[in-house]
């Protein structure tokens, strides 16, 4: 046989993205560095887009001035008191809907029905029921997370492995326990990954709750903002929503990592 | 205590699955359960501990269980079925924990149990750390925990690779051998029924019906992999069950 023979060319690569960390700066400092030159050499009008640097600026002075905390503060507290009612009330109704015959049937096409409305187009109907105040703020945000948790979490309870169920009951374990110890537990990851929509939906209806009857906050900063159509202000406010965004989801990121470590 | 199968039969809707089957398992004794694939041999085994309801006929407990006996009628599964998020020996406080047994009480099951399945050192480890052979192990040492009268065997090492199995078959039988336990063995390999097996029924296809009741009496620990009387009784199953086997492959799969 010829001993010179042909290597096998390898074909089994690629398909397996990886994410290395650094990318993602680089990719965000390069593009506000290309909207930075493009304002500056004047090929972008500063009516279409503010001059990061401005933004930068304008970020600074409100954070200075103590407007920042000021419009924070009503605003993360809007956030965590609507999102932790909404997820919570969400959780549990999925719960229910994954474990009994009769609330699912009874509740899912209900949930299909509120899913697609636009709960922003219901902020009138909150104020009339909950007042001009926090209510209306709370309820608009908490509805909203509220849907795509329990679509989530009945899901994540749907997907439970049976055996497990069918071990706990063969060693005589309550139901509650059952739901406490494995339930629970094996839906964890599913509904830790519908937190991390619904928290984002939670952020995008900060926004709309503040367009009534809000004096401070970021959503109400912003309106204002767009409606004087002051681009700085207006970016300066979507990049506290960006990173308020980036926050959560870091936050969940722990979570998982906490709450998760047992998967492979 | 012993288990009585009267009259056992079973359909979905009008398809027959299993017919008529009586049995008796007496304490002290491994029954093996051997037949073709799906002559209901699992199906059988979850009558037998109360997961399923079948058509006709009962499953009978004679006399009590003994007493210290938190769950009398234990399974064994062939996926382990560990919960993932806890650690060996939470997984085996897991089962004590519904009866009240926690804190110091639990710690010295556990710490026994473990001992017997050779796992002390891995009371700590995640079940993801761990072999196939070791997982099983571990639902061994969780089904050891709640000291059952019967234990219920379902192709408990079919998951596991031919090497692990023959050393999990000696540690079977060597538990059996310090403590003798009454089970239920349900598996496809006709070498671990001649192996564990003190008795060993042979099933039909379907509808499962049983064909033949073989008694080994050579004892547990006397037996050895490759024992010239044990293939002869080996080959004797694989006998009677040839054509059943050939048959039910050739089956078109129901629904």
């Amino acid at each position: 046989m010829d001993d010179t023979g042909k290597s096998v060319a390898f074909r089994g690569g690629g398909f397996a993205p990886k994410s290395p960390r650094w990318v993602g700066v680089v990719v965000f400092v390069a593009l506000v560095l290309f909207v930075e030159w493009g304002t500056r050499a004047g090929w972008i009008s500063s009516l279409s887009l503010p001059r990061p640097s401005d933004v930068f600026e304008t970020f600074r002075l409100l954070y200075d001035s103590g407007l920042l905390i000021k419009h924070l503060g009503p605003s993360l507290s809007r956030l965590t008191v609507g999102a932790i009612i909404g997820a919570s009330v969400g959780i549990s109704v999925g719960i229910l809907i994954g474990l009994f015959s009769y609330v699912r049937s009874g509740l899912v096409p209900l949930v299909a029905a509120i899913f697609p409305i636009p709960k922003i187009a219901l902020l009138p109907l909150f104020v009339i029921w909950f007042g001009i105040g926090e209510g209306s703020k709370y309820a608009l945000i908490a509805f909203g997370t509220f849907t795509p948790t329990v679509v989530a979490t009945y899901g994540a309870v749907d997907n439970v492995d049976r055996t497990l169920i069918r071990m706990g009951q063969s060693f005589g374990l309550s139901w509650w326990s059952i739901v406490r110890k494995i339930v629970l537990p094996c839906a964890m990851p599913g509904i830790l990954s519908g937190l991390r929509i619904s928290l984002a939906i939670a952020i995008i209806l900060l926004v709309a709750a503040e367009m009534l009857g809000a004096e401070y906050g970021i959503g109400a900063y912003i309106l204002e903002a767009g409606s004087l159509y002051d681009l700085e202000r207006l970016f300066a406010g979507v990049v506290i929503l960006s990173l308020l965004g980036v926050l959560v989801s870091a936050v969940i990121g722990m979570a998982e990592r906490r709450l998760l470590g047992w998967r492979t | 205590m012993d288990i009585r199968l009267d009259g056992i039969g079973h359909a979905y809707d009008d398809f027959e699955v299993m017919r008529d089957i009586s049995l008796d398992i007496s304490s002290g004794q491994i029954v093996c359960i051997v037949g073709p694939s799906g002559c209901g041999k699992s199906t059988l085994l979850r009558f037998i501990g109360g997961l399923e309801r079948p058509k006709q006929g009962r499953v009978l407990q004679l006399g009590e269980p003994p007493a210290g006996c938190l769950n009398p009628l234990t399974y064994i599964f062939q996926d382990f079925a560990l919960l993932p998020w806890r650690s060996v020996s939470g997984n085996i406080s897991l089962v004590l924990e519904d009866h009240g047994i926690k804190g110091a009480a639990a710690d010295k099951i556990i710490a026994d149990v473990l001992a017997r399945t050779k796992l002390t050192d891995f009371a700590k480890a995640l079940p993801k750390q761990l072999s196939g052979g070791m997982k099983q192990r571990v639902a061994i040492a969780r089904a050891l925990a709640v000291n059952p009268a019967v234990m219920l065997m379902d192709e408990p090492l079919s998951a596991l690779d031919s090497q692990t199995r023959e050393l999990l078959m000696d540690d079977l039988v060597e538990l059996w051998t310090r403590q003798p336990f009454s089970a239920v063995y349900v598996t496809h390999n006709l070498a671990e029924a001649v192996r564990l097996g003190h008795r060993v029924v042979v099933l039909s296809r379907r509808p499962g019906q049983i064909r033949e009741v073989v008694d080994i009496d050579k004892p547990l620990a006397a037996r050895e992999f490759g024992d010239a009387d044990l293939e002869k009784t080996q080959k004797y199953l694989w006998q009677l069950m040839r054509d059943e086997a050939r048959a039910a492959d050739a089956e078109l799969l129901h629904g």
